[in-house]
């Protein structure tokens, strides 16, 4: 028994899954990660999650487009080149604000995606960390760190909570390249 | 999320009475993980067929010049601004449908968001393909990027609408493409985690290590947020942009404020008509019917009496604008379009755009498969005339009559643009064959709310006290009464 890493609670429902980890925390039993086919809202507060900061970093990247563009067009049309079109001033600031606002939008949405894909460890050709290969189909899974917990007490806590599957994983994920 | 349930009197998102989670993700994988269908290879070879005439078309082109095309020194737009403005409206549909309608949170777009974005994307290919083809010289197609040149470093000028359109619509693509590709992550992962050997490789690939944990899940939202944050106006802007190229000009016909919301409204009507071409003979052939149900398809026909209402009030007003202007070009330009020699493109488009989607308002029509796909067809070509009628019908009569002409077609402009629908069918296919052509993960999200099932049980369960004189009944195929 002393080989098994992660204990994994299969639930077939999400609300049977979510009243689960309210019993495991009662128990004093420390969840590792829960997987799921698709997001659950209101688990980062149990599990206390911190709110993401993805939203600070979108307007960052954004401001940083909108400047970008502005010095940008301000240097090309105003400093480096001004053009005598229709003796018409040269620092025609409306005309500057599609393509700033076009910037501001590409930055954003690139800037954010990509701060996404580095903080989750997401890129092509990345080992995917799945503990079990249904938790991306019907599966709402509960993962529980073996080392740091009573496995029988576990067990029965899980089963209590409706858990209609118990795994004992010896590896902490599984091998894509086995098979 | 999960543990809410909708209202019984709603129409339920998914029909059917035993959907589980599983079979959520079996009937949406099924097209991709069988082998392809009879129709699939009839429907790709039609399509390739069209791409090998649009590639012959294109490179004829490339090698003679725009001349091939039958463009005079009067009409010096015609086939090429049409079709690129016709596809890019096709875009915007996917753009509303995931952005617009996530922020307003109509949670009907999760069955047809993913499939809307991918013709999202291949209708700004193809658009982009007549821009880069109207050009002449497609080898000097990065003139108007902002890079150091050896003109003496003379930039591009970023007063002119054109300028602006190159970044607006290299924008639009771009994000897009990153927004469709994020919210493809987790359901690469459930085709990588259903796959074996080397299918599962490639998917493990694509799927850049999805595992679904809560912190990926609760970043993802975020993200999916904020990027329906950003793409709305974004593609408010594409559209108005576009416009831009007419409406900043001083050509009667085209010098008008009204354009941008004139045009965003028609992008969004001929977008939604084409979702419906697709998703009508999408849902049938892969099986669909669970998931793009008759009350999707009546939402988006209801879209359709509200963008092509405000296309026909455009048309009305312009008409009155031009002569509350005094104007005596403006006016002409208006009559000539509707009585001149192209009467039959102005009135082509009335009747596409303006009467026939208003049979929509017949619950009956609205709510019939056949008709629908009929009108979505007619409201295709309504758009297109409309395109066609704006550029060629206001620059063929000019200032100086003896400099008027007409517009002829040659068979170039005509399989370039037939070849660019092979071009759009045949990636579209390939999609329908390589990628889940509905976001499962947001789909496995409103079953227990949603779906006909869940509210049947609320109701078995008496969960629920049914009005005076309401049998329990749930409607299915008609809409909320």
């Amino acid at each position: 028994m002393s080989k098994v890493k992660y204990i994994l609670g299969h639930f077939d429902d999400p609300d049977v899954m979510m009243s689960g980890i309210d019993k495991l925390q009662k128990s004093n039993i420390s969840i590792e990660d829960v997987f799921t086919p698709f997001p659950i809202h209101g688990i980062e507060n149990k599990l206390g999650v911190k709110r993401s900061r993805l939203p600070i970093a979108a307007f960052c990247f954004g401001i940083t487009g909108t400047i970008t563009a502005f010095t940008m067009i301000y240097y090309m049309l105003v400093v480096d080149w001004p053009m005598n079109i229709g003796g018409k001033p040269a620092f025609a600031f409306p005309d500057f604000i599609p393509v700033m606002f076009e910037l501001t939008v590409l930055f954003a949405a690139y800037g954010m995606v990509f701060t996404f894909f580095y903080a989750n460890h997401l890129f092509p050709g990345r080992a995917p960390r799945v503990m079990d290969l249904r938790a991306t189909n019907d599966r709402f899974v509960i993962a529980i760190d073996a080392s740091s917990n009573d496995i029988n007490s576990v067990d029965s806590v899980l089963k209590e909570a409706g858990a209609i599957e118990i795994k004992h994983n010896e590896r902490k994920y599984i091998s894509y390249d086995e098979e | 999320m999960s543990s809410h349930s909708e209202s019984i009197i709603r129409e339920p998102l998914i029909t059917g009475q035993a959907i589980s989670y599983s079979q959520i993700t079996e009937d949406v994988c099924a097209p991709v993980e069988r082998m392809p269908s009879k129709a699939w290879w009839i429907g790709f070879s039609i399509a390739v067929a069209g791409l090998v005439l649009w590639l012959i078309a294109v490179s004829y082109t490339f090698w003679n010049g725009i001349g091939a095309w039958g463009l005079n020194k009067t009409v010096g737009w015609a086939w090429d601004i049409t079709n690129f403005v016709w596809w890019v409206g096709i875009g915007h549909a996917g753009t509303l449908i995931s952005a617009i309608l996530l922020l307003f949170r109509q949670n009907w777009r999760n069955s047809i968001n993913r499939s809307a974005e991918a013709m999202t994307i291949f209708a700004v290919i193809c658009a982009a393909s007549f821009i880069v083809a109207h050009m002449g010289r497609p080898w000097v197609a990065y003139w108007p990027l902002p890079l150091p040149n050896q003109f003496g470093s003379l930039w591009v000028n970023f007063n002119s609408p054109l300028v602006w359109d190159v970044f607006a619509i290299s924008t639009y693509f771009s994000v897009s493409l990153v927004f469709w590709y994020t919210g493809l992550l987790p359901d690469i992962a459930t085709i990588r985690d259903r796959a074996q050997g080397l299918r599962r490789r490639i998917y493990s690939i694509m799927s850049f290590g999805w595992n679904g944990s809560v912190k990926t899940w609760q970043r993802f939202e975020t993200v999916s947020l904020i990027l329906a944050g950003v793409s709305t106006p974004l593609v408010l802007s594409v559209h108005t942009i576009v416009s831009f190229d007419f409406a900043t000009s001083v050509i009667p016909g085209w010098h008008t404020t009204i354009f941008p919301p004139y045009f965003v409204a028609g992008a969004i009507f001929s977008g939604f008509a084409m979702v419906l071409t697709l998703l009508l003979i999408a849902r049938k052939v892969l099986g669909f019917e669970n998931y793009i149900t008759m009350a999707h398809i009546e939402s988006m026909n209801k879209i359709i009496i509200l963008t092509g209402s405000i296309v026909g009030v455009a048309y009305g007003t312009e008409f009155f604008i031009a002569w509350y202007s005094g104007v005596e070009y403006e006016q002409y330009a208006f009559i000539n379009r509707a009585t001149g020699p192209y009467w039959w493109a102005y009135w082509s488009m009335i009747t596409c755009n303006v009467i026939s989607p208003q049979l929509f308002w017949f619950k009956k029509i609205r709510t019939s498969v056949t008709a629908t796909w009929i009108l979505s067809i007619f409201v295709n070509i309504g758009m297109w005339f409309e395109r066609f009628v704006i550029i060629v019908t206001s620059l063929h009569r000019d200032y100086l009559p003896s400099s008027w002409a007409m517009f002829y077609p040659t068979w170039v402009d005509v399989s370039i643009f037939i070849g660019s629908l092979g071009l759009f069918f045949t990636l579209f296919l390939l999609f329908l064959r390589v990628l889940p052509a509905i976001a499962m993960a947001e789909v496995k999200l409103l079953l227990k709310g949603s779906s006909e099932q869940s509210k049947r049980k609320l109701i078995e369960h008496g969960h629920v006290a049914l009005p005076e004189g309401y049998d329990g009944s749930i409607e299915v195929t008609g809409s909320k009464n």
